[in-house]
């Protein structure tokens, strides 16, 4: 089946073959070189126009939707910062429902899409993001994480890596930036076993739209986890994003996989890693690292890849290139 | 009128809980999302039993949350469908944000509450400090008095949210366990086609259409903010009208209309006690055997309290030498610490022949309020106006260690 199944799943294998229509409008407020107007311009690549979007507050939020201005081609809702889901849940059921009484075409089908950042899903929106997958509701939710609540100035969320410089964990004399680990969201959204959880990078643009377009077609919920590089919080030179992008996975700090019906797949094999201070030292936020909190990383990083090879079950990410 | 006698009706013993579940499945409800809460539950439990039984064709999102609830039916809403919550105490302050964000996205969602006393310390009885406290969120508020009154409020609630000129979403409360769990008669149509065609849907409303896209929930910058909350105190406006007209046409249909301000016994009356919710059945009862007694006493009962009929309360009540205003919510730290009280006494401000007025808090956490209690207050406030000294802070009748001579 497996052979079969991922087969189907590679809905556009060559650059050309990316859908034309463009439904997010240029003109948007979001920084120079942010790498979330990418994701979303190929979100709506994927979906098309007939998709209702709702979105958590967040960066691509206020900068897309400043009245009387809109960047979106479609219909699009915005309630709160920590209810995206709980609003999708009632798009869902009203559009299912109206379906059901003949207000709406049944033949038609319409996507329902979340878009959050990480505040608005690792931290806040937690809860109604949990009530919405474990309710069973037929909506892909697309998480844009540029680890840190950078609409509000840089502050940590619960998606910043461990010893990142942000605004409230500063590097200071007793502090190394932030304490914490990266909280493993999507493992933890796969743990609902909904039908499909993915993560993807906007610097391999294919295998991003085809998570999307698969999240988009399976019945229930869908998640796809989007590592987003943001010039300004990360502090890089904005030219640099989908290279930081493609870094993260060539270091194996970001590794692009799916569970596809309980099927795991690395998607994005890497031969030979980069050591992850390529990665670091490309970024203001971790300038601020010793060399033994970078070889700390490192072995982190290492023992990710090997629990993922195990998962796999054989070496999809290969060892540091010497 | 005509139409009143063709209808059929069954008579029903019914909490004021399941009268509103009857409500909302005549009106043949989209969505409905709710999260259960003492003393609103039983309202989505025989909504439940509706949907189960294929009594009314609905989606229900059990909901992890009434944050959650409200987001979702708002977002429901946003989809074209006609949605519904019910909540009560703890449950409408977590969903305070989106009461704001269901009012500035102009949603047409109705609500009902079963008002509670709010924690700490936790109190599942009666006040209405729940509703109080949401006082400011946009939403078009009725405050009714029977189980009947529930029923009927819950179809006029879609007719007045519903309609262009004001499409603000609506509250309709009524006491936590005194009504909610309490069973009265309550006559509900054979065939609820009555009910749909005098509250018909409006799907042609701006919703979330591929077709159509729009967006909702943008963000406002002083260039435009000012401007759609100056439209939402302009539909406030509009839902006045709105409410008084809604009512004398569902009285004209089904024989039964309620006012906005409920009077009884003002002429020559002296005295005034103004409330809300059942409790007023309470006082018509002590007032009424007043008046056989002589005592020149009325009643008046404020079921519209957003928007606030200030008009109607000078004009209805202004006759009287002494209103006073009896509050089951306290706005801690005000001198005049009653929620009604503040805004009869902001009605007639400034007025040379405006009555005295008294504000007095009864009912916390439902301590007990009988006709004895109210016949209590109305003494006191003829010896008040006797001694011609109306205090000017809230009176709080009944609590332990405070008492009025």
């Amino acid at each position: 089946m497996s052979s079969q199944a991922k087969a189907k799943k590679r809905y556009f294998k060559t650059i050309p073959q990316i859908p034309r229509i463009e439904l997010f409008a240029p003109g948007h407020g979001l920084c120079a070189g942010c790498t979330a107007g990418t994701i979303v311009r190929h979100l709506l690549k994927a979906a098309g126009p007939n998709t209702i979007l709702v979105e958590a507050t967040g960066c691509v939020e206020v900068s897309t939707t400043l009245y009387p201005y809109t960047s979106w081609r479609i219909p699009w809702l915005h309630l709160a910062f920590e209810n995206a889901s709980a609003a999708a849940s009632g798009v869902e059921a009203a559009i299912k429902v109206l379906k059901r009484k003949g207000v709406l075409d049944p033949n038609k089908p319409i996507n329902i899409v979340v878009l959050g950042g990480d505040g608005g899903t690792y931290d806040i929106g937690f809860q109604s993001l949990s009530g919405m997958l474990e309710r069973g509701h037929n909506v892909m939710y697309v998480l844009y994480d540029n680890e840190a609540y950078m609409n509000t100035g840089i502050q940590r969320s619960g998606g910043t890596p461990k010893y990142a410089w942000t605004t409230t964990t500063p590097a200071g004399k007793v502090w190394p930036g932030n304490l914490r680990n990266k909280k493993p969201i999507a493992e933890i959204v796969a743990a609902h076993r909904i039908p499909y959880v993915a993560t993807a990078n906007p610097a391999y643009p294919l295998d991003m739209l085809n998570k999307f377009k698969r999240g988009l077609e399976v019945e229930g919920p869908s998640f796809v986890h989007v590592l987003q590089p943001c010039p300004t919080g990360w502090r890089f030179d904005p030219r640099y994003g989908i290279k930081i992008a493609r870094l993260a996975t060539e270091t194996g700090m970001w590794i692009n996989w799916e569970l596809d019906h309980g099927e795991f797949d690395v998607t994005v094999p890497v031969k030979r890693r980069k050591p992850v201070r390529e990665y670091l030292k490309m970024q203001g936020r971790f300038k601020h690292l010793t060399d033994e909190q970078i070889r700390e990383i490192q072995r982190m990083v290492d023992e990710e890849v090997e629990r993922i090879n195990k998962m796999v079950g054989r070496e999809v990410i290969g060892p540091v290139e010497a | 009128m005509s139409i009143q006698k063709e209808i059929k009706w069954k008579r029903l013993p019914l909490s004021t809980n399941y009268a509103v579940a009857y409500a909302v499945k005549d009106l043949d409800v989209d969505v409905v999302a709710a999260y259960p809460i003492t003393p609103q539950t039983t309202v989505v439990e025989k909504i439940s039993e509706f949907i189960a039984n294929g009594e009314l064709d609905a989606e229900m999102i059990h909901v992890e949350s009434e944050h959650s609830a409200l987001s979702a039916t708002v977002g429901a809403s946003a989809a074209g469908a006609r949605a519904f919550t019910a909540t009560a105490s703890q449950g409408l302050e977590l969903m305070h944000e989106i009461l704001h964000i269901a009012s500035g996205l102009r949603m047409p969602v109705v609500m009902s509450v079963a008002t509670r006393a709010l924690s700490a310390p936790i109190s599942i009885w009666n006040d209405y400090s729940d509703l109080m406290n949401a006082r400011d969120a946009s939403w078009v508020t009725l405050i009714v008095a029977s189980a009947q009154e529930a029923y009927d409020t819950i179809v006029q609630a879609y007719k007045i949210a519903e309609s262009p000129d004001v499409m603000l979403p609506v509250m309709v409360a009524y006491d936590g366990y005194i009504m909610s769990h309490t069973y009265e008669p309550v006559l509900v149509p054979e065939d609820p086609s009555i009910v749909l065609e005098f509250a018909p849907k409006n799907y042609n409303r701006l919703r979330l259409d591929p077709d159509r896209p729009m967006t909702f929930g943008t963000i406002a910058n002083p260039d435009w903010y000012y401007e759609f909350k100056y439209q939402q105190v302009v539909a406030m406006k509009n839902a006045y009208r709105k409410a008084i007209e809604v009512d004398k046409e569902f009285g004209k249909v089904f024989g039964r209309s309620y006012g906005i301000l409920e009077t009884c016994c003002l002429d020559d009356a002296d005295v005034v006690v103004l409330t809300y919710g059942g409790l007023y059945g309470t006082f018509l009862e002590a007032i009424r055997k007043m008046r056989e007694n002589g005592v020149k006493v009325g009643a008046a009962r404020l079921r519209l309290w957003r928007p606030f009929p200030a008009e109607d309360v000078v004009r209805e009540l202004g006759g009287a030498k002494m209103l006073v205003v009896v509050d089951r919510a306290i706005s801690y730290g005000a001198q005049i610490s009653g929620p009604v009280a503040m805004e009869v006494m902001n009605a007639f401000y400034g007025d040379p022949d405006a009555p005295s007025i008294m504000s007095v808090v009864v009912g916390i956490g439902q301590r007990t309020v009988t006709s004895y209690t109210v016949r209590e207050i109305v003494d006191y406030a003829f010896r008040v106006l006797e001694r011609g000294r109306v205090p000017r802070e809230t009176l709080y009748w009944g609590v332990r260690g405070v008492k009025y001579e």
